[in-house]
């Protein structure tokens, strides 16, 4: 571990998207699940970068690139799946 | 300990209020219209002090050590930010708007001016 500072940074941002994720647990209703899911990958993917600085290794950052695209592409999908059906 | 760590220390300490504040605010409002507000706000705002608090990280190990290794974890950063800045407002908003065509109203709300766009454009 180069960084340590970088690394508890880490666990107190992993804190917050374990809060998230009891949001993603008890919403009582579908768009509450998917605002839950939408902060959960916008904290997992500081995270991440955050992760890379601790560990020094690039490649989660490029991991961290790949995942914030394929989020919102799951979350448009999401979206329009709520708004009337894949047309 | 230099002036860099401590401006590092500083973004770090941003970061982890503002995600923890957005992570909290999904359980402190009534519906999913304020919740979807206060998360993505607070949580995108503390993201680009995260990437922010990396690349000056970065590029002060890139000045002591001269590894393009750094420039290369900079550079990436960089462009994960920008990703995440593109994506995130644009999510949010589809979220919004599916919210409301489905039929989740919003809570304690007295003028609904999307609903009454709405049935203007149909009748």
């Amino acid at each position: 571990m180069i960084a340590p500072e970088f690394f508890y940074a880490a666990v107190i941002v992993m804190i917050g998207a374990f809060l998230a994720l009891l949001r993603v647990f008890f919403g009582p209703s579908v768009p509450d699940r998917v605002v839950g899911v939408d902060t959960l990958n916008t904290l997992i993917v500081a995270g991440m970068v955050l992760l890379g600085a601790a560990y020094d290794r690039t490649i989660y950052i490029d991991i961290a690139i790949v995942y914030a695209l394929l989020s919102y592409v799951g979350t448009l999908a999401i979206a329009k799946y709520l708004q009337g059906g894949l047309r | 300990m230099s002036a860099v760590t401590y401006v590092i220390y500083a973004f770090l300490g941003i970061n982890i209020i503002f995600n923890l504040l957005g992570s909290l605010s999904l359980h402190r409002f009534p519906d999913v219209y304020t919740r979807l507000h206060g998360a993505t706000k607070c949580t995108t705002f503390g993201t680009i002090f995260a990437v922010l608090a990396v690349v000056v990280h970065a590029a002060y190990q890139l000045h002591l050590t001269g590894d393009p290794k750094y420039l290369q974890m900079a550079l990436h950063s960089l462009v994960a930010l920008v990703a995440l800045l593109l994506t995130n407002p644009t999510g949010a908003h589809a979220i919004a708007k599916a919210a409301h065509l489905s039929g989740y109203k919003p809570a304690k709300a007295v003028i609904d001016a999307y609903e009454e766009k709405l049935r203007g454009g149909e009748e």
